[in-house]
């Protein structure tokens, strides 16, 4: 099975705060994997640091077989659609598209220009005059259409209405299923991510928690609290009560 | 890279554009007529002492309506170019799009952080620098009568384009300049990450440089000539300092930048004012009589005419390998720290 992110002993330091701490786990490639944890627990750290935004204070990390941001090629292979998905305002939609072409040799242009379409937005309206979920979607078109191998999102539907919410990750859905990336999604409500995603990371001050399939999780899980038990009691036993690293059955290091 | 950058800076690049066909459309309209005059006053083929003939010119061209409202605020312009573009151009570069967190999408497209930062370095520089030199060349040819005559007429003598107010605006030096402003707004936006703090320090900074440059660093270039002679003091005409030392005004040696400027004593000492009643109560009169029992003498340091071009030459490799020096710096900034 390939990886796509591997962490060895990983930490991030902010002056005297440790954000993120002796991380280390692998994530197979090919899952949608939903990262969890309360706010600041360290999640936009963690997929900084995978993005390459951010160096390591401590440790390693790959993604995609390689290290984050060390060349176009690299960068190539990963999407990122940032917290609060920034956009140029006084660009439009089209120019976004044109931004994408420009700068990423896998470029799909027809995949672009087909979302937007889809999505029924006027490529010539100016992105600082889209609602939040249209610029998480333009966002999310200019990520997913240079054809990376893995998908990164921080909090992608924090600032959306239930409807857009649903709408967003349905549609994250389909394009996956489409294209076959790894996708990693963080958020700090279990709820928003627990029909989307196969493979779960919960994160609490800034040491991992909980990593494994949903499925094999949940296994284990229902054996000792039952089978009406689901992924969100699980989480929430794990977010009450702190305890040693847990890792899923075939999770092995 | 370049088609990002352009399209970010197209709006800007096109006001500036505007801006420097304004100035070409007053300039080529006022410009012949100026050099008409100069070739009327017969200076163009005058050899030998001119004196006359300049000043005829000159005082032609300060007293006509236009002439020297365009000569300053040519001059002006070209003063405020480094500082306006260090500080809207150079220190919004990054910080602005750190602080709107597009940096956060732009870092995640398939181009690395050296090429981002080279591709906008390097065409928002030259646009900046191709804008200093036009307008730099349109001021000093439109110039080029006034300070070939000696420089324009003021109180204390004349602007030759070798002064310290005008040399900054003449030739291709102001290239120098605004690359080294730009430069400068870029790494103090990528050091502060903010945009208006980015722009304050950026603006002062190059104001700094532009005032204490030439008085501290620009006469040290080369060692200044020295010239020792005797002069006639009127004391109607002398500068005379705090503390009664004299400066008899400099002629006969054009376009020159005249560093420093003393009368001396026979013994090499400078001379002072005494408390005599010549100069005390007498009249002025009296007071030039008595000066010219002291066997007085001028001792100047200068920098030839000769030098001008030397030391545009000079000033715009220092500058330019100053900017070299800060856009690699914060280049440098960009991948070792990691600004997300």
């Amino acid at each position: 099975m390939t990886v796509i992110i591997e962490a060895r002993g990983l930490g991030k330091q902010y002056r005297s705060r440790w954000a993120l701490s002796d991380c280390t786990f692998s994530i197979p490639a090919g899952h949608v994997v939903g990262l969890v944890g309360p706010n600041g627990a360290g999640k936009t750290t963690l997929l900084h640091l995978a993005t390459g935004l951010l160096t390591p204070t401590a440790g390693t990390i790959e993604v995609a077989g390689g290290q984050p941001a060390a060349s176009g090629a690299q960068l190539a292979r990963v999407g990122f659609v940032a917290q609060d998905t920034p956009t140029y305002a006084a660009f439009s939609i089209a120019d976004h598209l044109r931004l994408g072409a420009h700068l990423n040799p896998g470029w799909d242009t027809r995949l672009a220009a087909d979302r937007i379409t889809r999505l029924g937005l006027d490529p010539g309206l100016k992105a600082g005059r889209l609602s939040g979920g249209q610029r998480a979607q333009l966002a999310l078109t200019l990520a997913v259409a240079k054809r990376p191998d893995l998908l990164i999102l921080d909090e992608p539907v924090a600032s959306l209405d239930p409807l857009a919410r649903r709408d967003f990750l349905q549609d994250l859905a389909d394009a996956v299923a489409e294209h076959q990336m790894s996708v990693v999604l963080s958020s700090h409500l279990l709820s928003d991510l627990k029909h989307a995603c196969d493979y779960l990371v919960v994160l609490i001050a800034g040491h991992v928690r909980l990593i494994g399939g949903v499925a094999e999780l949940l296994a284990v899980y229902r054996q000792q609290a039952g089978m009406r038990a689901d992924l969100e009691d699980l989480v929430l036993a794990y977010l009450s009560q702190p305890t040693e690293p847990r890792y899923a059955p075939e999770e092995t290091r | 890279m370049i088609w990002l950058t352009w399209r970010q800076f197209r709006a800007q690049t096109v006001v500036t554009a505007a801006a420097l066909a304004g100035f070409a459309v007053i300039f080529g309209v006022t410009g012949p007529n100026l050099a008409h005059a100069y070739a009327a006053s017969g200076l163009a083929s005058c050899r030998g002492n001119c004196t006359s003939l300049s000043s005829t010119f000159l005082s032609q061209v300060k007293s006509d309506s236009v002439y020297p409202l365009l000569y300053f605020a040519g001059g002006a312009a070209l003063y405020l170019t480094p500082a306006l573009i260090g500080s809207f151009w150079g220190a919004p570069l990054v910080s602005r799009e750190l602080e709107a967190g597009t940096l956060r999408l732009t870092w995640n497209q398939s181009v690395t952080r050296t090429r981002w930062m080279a591709a906008k370095l390097g065409l928002v520089g030259l646009i900046a620098m191709a804008t200093a030199g036009l307008l730099s060349l349109m001021v000093t040819w439109w110039s080029g009568p006034i300070d070939q005559a000696g420089g324009f007429p003021v109180t204390a003598g004349q602007l030759s384009r070798f002064s310290p107010l005008v040399f900054d605006a003449r030739g291709f030096a102001p290239v120098g300049y605004v690359a080294f402003a730009f430069t400068l707004g870029v790494t103090v936006g990528v050091l502060t990450r903010r945009t208006l703090p980015a722009m304050a320090i950026a603006l002062a900074c190059v104001a700094v440089v532009q005032l204490g440059w030439p008085s501290v660093v620009r006469p040290h270039l080369i060692p200044p000539a020295t010239s020792t002679s005797t002069v006639s003091v009127n004391v109607s005409t002398a500068r005379v300092g705090h503390a009664g030392e004299l400066a008899v005004p400099v002629t006969g040696t054009p376009g020159a930048w005249i560093v420093s400027n003393q009368t001396i004593t026979p013994a090499g000492k400078v001379f002072v004012l005494p408390d005599v009643a010549a100069c005390n109560t007498g009249t002025q009169q009296q007071c030039n009589q008595f000066l010219a029992t002291q066997h007085l003498r001028r001792r100047i340091t200068y920098q030839p005419a000769s030098r001008f071009w030397a030391f545009q030459a000079y000033e715009t490799a220092i500058f330019v390998v100053l900017s070299l020096a800060l856009a690699g710096f914060s280049v440098w900034w960009i991948r070792s720290r990691r600004l997300a």
